[in-house]
């Protein structure tokens, strides 16, 4: 990418904002001006990577009626952190999820925390 | 304004597609080729992450979904073929998807329209092609008619071959043999012909003991959760399941009962279930998208899904030429779809792609009516390469078959219908 010399989050956004689409944006911005156009992109990443959850805990993290796993809408943000975190190390013992926690990166399971917290039951 | 006028007005100003603006979504038309694990959700999930402002139409040809993983159950005699089935109305109902019953026989890609069998045609801005395998039943002597005639089975498209499967292995009288042969890998469900075969022991076991099963596979070994496998074989199936690795079949007789190999000695059987050589499905092929390792797979870009021989072309599921140790299955298809469907989204927004998509899979195997063995991974898009990666140190299987795993497989099955579906 264009922009490797800038490691931040903030950095690939601003220039992907800069680059040949600030034109649209600015029309956009000119005619909706509460569009919020980065925040959208970045809650579109976090919902794909939380609807890598889905499969076995339901869409936005709604567990199915009679599920044998935990819902993880609502889950409380720092407990699903700590949760993960003890997947990841091997304190929590598991079948399955030790295996997949270790696929997710710290940021990752902060921005999971984030979203599965912010879902209604 | 709307989104047309819109078009209109910056194409006038130089704009490009990918330079449009969120609300520029609204009307756009997404149409998705085959209601599966992949089509199906990536139609949802467009659905969901537009807020409903993108159009979806899936073109599917069956009435009802009907689950490739859970289905060897049926054929050991745990399950019914409606315990696996599930509407498509609900796609419809709660997430406003049109379901078209049709096939698609040909894609335009330059003005991006399809045509259907029943004689209709459809045009999309966006198209996700999710065909699945095509088996090619010419890649085995005799099993194109056998297979028309109903003698041989492959009943790895799940449905009526399921079950008809089930009945011939009914018939079958106690002492006889069951044989499956396996195709070189890649194909569908790497490890969906060595739970057969333990599904099928598993009946034979309980009805018919003193009947065999016999795996015959072409590759070096045991494909998938090897370890578990052969060591359910020993510990459950001892005198019932015997495999050979190394034995690709070249021809069939089903009067006669026969397999030959390339190499291997003829091999004689009661019940033939052969599973031949897979390719993307047809529609993939037909339309140009199949353009890697001798146009059997379907290129893509992995960041996107998008086709790599056509622009606004999404192919996701079985039909593609996987990246590194990504396993074609349900789940994988279902995550394909998910990926799709954000860079869709994305692009009709005007958004950047997202840099990091991730997928997982988790494969559960069941040993008998109850006892389940896993395999897992989560797979990281690594932007420097262009590919998918195992995320290094994730994934694993079981340590052994157990009843809780059984559980959990249970509730993976129900809960993946429900977010593919419904």
């Amino acid at each position: 990418m264009q922009n490797s010399s800038m490691n931040s989050k903030f950095g690939s956004k601003f220039a992907s904002i800069c680059a040949p689409r600030f034109t649209a944006l600015l029309i956009s911005c000119l005619f909706f001006s509460t569009l919020s156009f980065a925040a959208s992109q970045q809650e579109l990443a976090t919902n794909g990577l939380a609807a890598t959850c889905a499969n076995c805990h339901g869409t936005f993290g709604k567990s199915i009626q009679d599920g044998a796993l935990p819902s993880l809408a609502g889950m409380k943000n720092d407990y699903f952190i700590e949760q993960m975190q003890a997947f990841k190390s091997g304190a929590r013992k598991a079948t399955i999820m030790h295996q997949l926690a270790k696929g997710y990166n710290d940021q990752q399971i902060k921005d999971l925390a984030a979203y599965f917290a912010a879902q209604s039951r | 304004m709307d989104r047309r006028t819109f078009l209109q007005a910056s194409a006038a100003l130089g704009l490009s597609m990918s330079a449009l603006p969120a609300w520029s979504m609204r009307g756009a038309k997404v149409v998705v080729i085959g209601g599966g694990y992949g089509g199906a959700t990536a139609a949802k999930y467009i659905r969901l992450l537009s807020e409903g402002k993108i159009d979806v139409t899936i073109v599917e040809p069956n009435k009802e979904f009907i689950s490739c993983p859970m289905s060897n159950l049926v054929i050991g005699g745990s399950r019914q073929l409606a315990d696996i089935s599930r509407p498509y109305s609900t796609l419809t109902k709660n997430h406003g998807i049109r379901v078209v019953q049709d096939t698609v026989t040909a894609i335009d890609s330059t003005a991006r329209t399809l045509k259907l069998s029943g004689g209709s045609s459809l045009s999309y801005d966006k198209l996700v092609v999710s065909p699945g395998v095509e088996l090619d039943f010419n890649s085995v002597e005799g099993l194109a008619d056998a297979q028309a005639a109903g003698k041989i089975l492959q009943s790895w498209k799940a449905g009526p071959e399921t079950v008809a499967l089930r009945r011939q292995l009914e018939a079958m009288p106690d002492g006889g043999v069951y044989a499956i042969t396996i195709p070189e890998a890649p194909y569908r469900c790497p490890p969906g012909p060595y739970e057969r075969a333990c599904q099928v022991a598993w009946y034979f076991k309980n009805v018919k003991p003193k009947s065999k099963v016999l795996i015959l596979d072409a590759n070096q070994d045991v494909v998938s959760k090897a370890g578990l496998f052969k060591k359910v074989w020993t510990d459950k199936y001892k005198d019932i399941i015997e495999y050979r690795n190394q034995h690709k079949a070249i021809a069939v007789s089903a009067k006669e009962g026969l397999i030959k190999f390339d190499v291997q000695g003829d091999v004689k059987a009661d019940v033939i279930n052969a599973l031949p050589a897979m390719r993307a499905g047809k529609i993939a092929q037909e339309a140009g998208l199949a353009n890697m390792a001798n146009n059997r797979w379907a290129g893509v870009n992995y960041q996107s899904f998008e086709s790599t021989a056509a622009k606004d072309v999404f192919v996701i599921g079985d039909a593609i030429q996987v990246a590194p140790l990504m396993p074609k299955s349900g789940h994988m298809a279902n995550n394909h779809g998910k990926v799709a469907a954000a860079a869709i989204v994305a692009q009709l927004s005007g958004w950047e792609i997202n840099q990091t998509p991730m997928l997982t899979n988790t494969c559960y195997s069941f040993v008998d009516d109850r006892n389940v063995v896993h395999v897992a991974s989560v797979h990281e898009y690594v932007a420097a390469e262009r590919t998918f990666k195992v995320v290094a140190g994730s994934g694993g299987v079981s340590a052994e078959p157990t009843e809780l795993e059984g559980t959990y497989a249970n509730h993976w099955a129900k809960t993946i219908w429900s977010d593919t579906l419904e």
